[in-house]
């Protein structure tokens, strides 16, 4: 090694300084190893997403299933999602974020479709992608019916490849 | 006061003594003490040869920017003491730099233009840089470090567009960010790390706000300073040649003091005015307050990104958003490692054919790339045309092997067609890119209408 002809040779009777050095070496090298990484973890951790209790990302309660009829898309605003109830008369929670770029999917109730302003994408009463650049179908969110009272938590958008049957919620 | 010793001079010039150890007496030797001794001149070394200060050599693109950093560091300071860094007070503070501060309008409107001249001016010193040759050994490391400065610039205009908080600033930082999500597997945490959730809220902007005023500028000015340090340690600027002229080594050396700082305190003041003239009669835009539940239409992100949000238009995100700007960023970094030829270092455009292949290389992208959007638009469905493949590979994978294949091609045809070197080859295919990005750029920016259609600047109604 080539820190072996730097260090002046030394005297027999003593042992070899070198694995010494070695071993303190990789010992510091290991702890700023170490403290890098806590150093991020700690920053990556301090930057973590802070949600709030009764915000979007809580549950949101809709309303008695009467309210919506067959066919019907009502927007909740403050849950960032529109409640759908189609012609069978199951529920289905749209997420209005679009799946391309992340704008808010307008409605348009003439041609029964939702229609993104940004890049044109264009999905069914269903969220099902009938235009790209969309990639894939409106996200979800979670629908539950108790007691005939509609309920859909924001907590976790549910992304999907494609819409079948199984995503509807019956009352 | 009576001081016991007479021979000592009056406290105020022993304080002043103190600070400016030699007086300047304006000879050769003082003024290249002065260099050496004062901590702002000794980022220029004490001389310079001759040639490396014509102006339409380097066109003052470098020391254009660090002035842009210094004003835009006075005028954020100033901004920052009128800014409230919440949803429901930045909109509102913003409006009181027009009706309640002193200034206040004036100094957002320098802050804003700087911002956004800066993105351009590092773009124009960049592209100096490649025309000369200068990149090459030994300067390649500090391409890389103007490269990282490009990006950061690009960031610090990002985090600042959104502070705002009106209906440009939110959906073009909704879009923006989005292109985040597609990245791999961990697109959608990093996302929610910037953003502090899923969607834009109080803790994006107070993200951003953090970011904008001590993160990224700090970051710029350690990696300024290694840049300046660094054109130094590298031997100053290249040496500017005539197309036809031998190499030079050597040059007759002048005094920076004030063959160098004079043009420059000129060319600030110059640049300063017109700044200043500018702000003075265009407001920075301002839009109605930022709404959650409309987006505009068209939702357009930030100018320098338009580029990219032209290609999500053609390719699948994964390929247009994330794919296609790596690897373009990927061989404007390696550039310096593949193109290393020595002899057109200081040159325009390499060579008298460099410079036909360059404007030849200029028109082919400016043709190449508007054909195909308007192909795109009326003709080419990638989709429709190979129903049950994936989006990723039909939208994605396939036209982009194309584009490589026949950007390769491209090389390859200028080599054999006009018996260019490697390093006039290689110049044509960046021109032929880097065109193509300013086309996408431009059609982006002034040929998009509603819902993103293709249409003439003329047709497109504004939506405020």
């Amino acid at each position: 090694m080539t820190d072996q002809k730097q260090t002046p040779a030394a005297p027999e009777h003593l042992p070899d300084p070198t694995p010494r050095r070695d071993f303190l070496r990789l010992g510091l090298t290991a702890l700023a190893g170490v403290a890098a990484v806590e150093a991020g973890a700690i920053s990556i951790g301090f930057f973590l997403p802070r949600l709030n209790e009764g915000e979007f990302g809580s549950v949101f309660k809709c309303g008695a299933v009467d309210k919506f009829p067959n066919g019907s898309v009502t927007p909740f605003n403050e849950g960032r999602f529109y409640l759908v109830r189609t012609q069978e008369g199951g529920f289905l929670a749209l997420y209005r974020k679009c799946t391309h770029l992340g704008c808010a999917v307008p409605w348009d109730q003439a041609k029964k479709q939702f229609i993104c302003p940004c890049h044109a994408s264009v999905f069914d009463q269903t969220g099902a992608v009938l235009n790209a650049p969309a990639p894939r179908p409106l996200d979800l969110f979670a629908v539950t019916i108790a007691n005939n009272q509609v309920q859909v938590d924001t907590s976790r958008a549910i992304s999907r490849d494609r819409f079948d049957q199984t995503q509807v919620v019956y009352p | 006061m009576n001081t016991p010793n007479n021979s000592q001079p009056p406290l105020w010039q022993r304080v002043w003594r103190s600070a400016v150890r030699e007086p300047f007496t304006g000879d050769r030797r003082s003024r290249l003490r002065l260099v050496m001794n004062n901590l702002i001149l000794h980022l220029h070394p004490a001389q310079v040869p001759a040639r490396t200060l014509r102006f339409t050599y380097t066109w003052g693109l470098g020391g254009l920017a660090a002035l842009l950093v210094v004003i835009l560091g006075a005028t954020g300071m100033l901004l920052e003491t009128a800014y409230t860094p919440s949803p429901d007070k930045a909109y509102t503070s913003i409006l009181a730099l027009s009706t309640r501060i002193w200034f206040g309008q004036f100094v957002r409107n320098v802050h804003h233009w700087s911002g956004n001249l800066m993105v351009i001016v590092v773009a124009l010193h960049l592209l100096r840089v490649f025309f000369t040759g200068a990149f090459r050994t030994p300067r390649e490391f500090n391409w890389l470090v103007g490269i990282t400065l490009l990006l950061l610039t690009v960031v610090a205009n990002f985090t600042g567009y959104l502070l705002p908080w009106d209906q440009l600033a939110y959906w073009a930082i909704t879009v923006g960010s989005s292109i985040i999500v597609y990245v791999p597997f961990v697109g959608t945490g990093l996302s929610n790390i910037l953003l502090g959730g899923p969607e834009i809220g109080p803790a994006t902007l107070l993200n951003f706000y953090a970011l904008h005023i001590s993160i990224i500028p700090i970051a710029i000015f350690g990696l300024m300073s290694l840049h300046f340090w660094r054109v130094r340690k590298d031997g100053g600027l290249s040496l500017p040649r005539g197309v036809d002229e031998p190499p030079v080594s050597k040059d007759e050396n002048v005094l920076t003091v004030a063959d160098l700082v004079r043009p420059e305190i000129i060319w600030a003041i110059v640049a300063l005015a017109a700044i200043a003239l500018w702000s003075a009669l265009v407001n920075a835009p301002l839009e109605a307050l930022a709404n959650p539940d409309a987006s505009p239409n068209p939702a357009k992100a930030a100018w320098y990104f338009m580029g990219i949000q032209e290609l999500l238009l053609h390719f699948h995100p994964l390929v247009g958003a994330i794919v296609v700007p790596l690897l373009g960023l990927l061989g404007l970094a390696a550039l310096p490692y593949i193109d290393s030829d020595m002899n057109s270092v200081g040159i325009y455009f390499r060579s008298r054919r460099g410079r036909w292949l360059a404007l030849f290389s200029v028109a082919v992208g400016t043709w190449l790339t508007a054909l195909y959007i308007v192909l795109d638009e009326f003709l080419i469905d990638w989709v429709g045309w190979l129903p049950g493949i994936p989006t990723l590979l039909s939208n994605g994978v396939l036209p982009l092997i194309l584009l490589l294949l026949g950007i390769i091609g491209y090389y390859d045809g200028i080599r054999a067609g006009f018996r260019a070197t490697k390093c006039e080859a290689g110049l044509s295919v960046f021109m032929l890119v880097f065109t193509g990005f300013v086309v996408l750029t431009l059609v982006g920016v002034f040929f998009r209408g509603a819902g993103m259609k293709l249409m003439f600047p003329w047709e497109i109604i504004p939506t405020h």
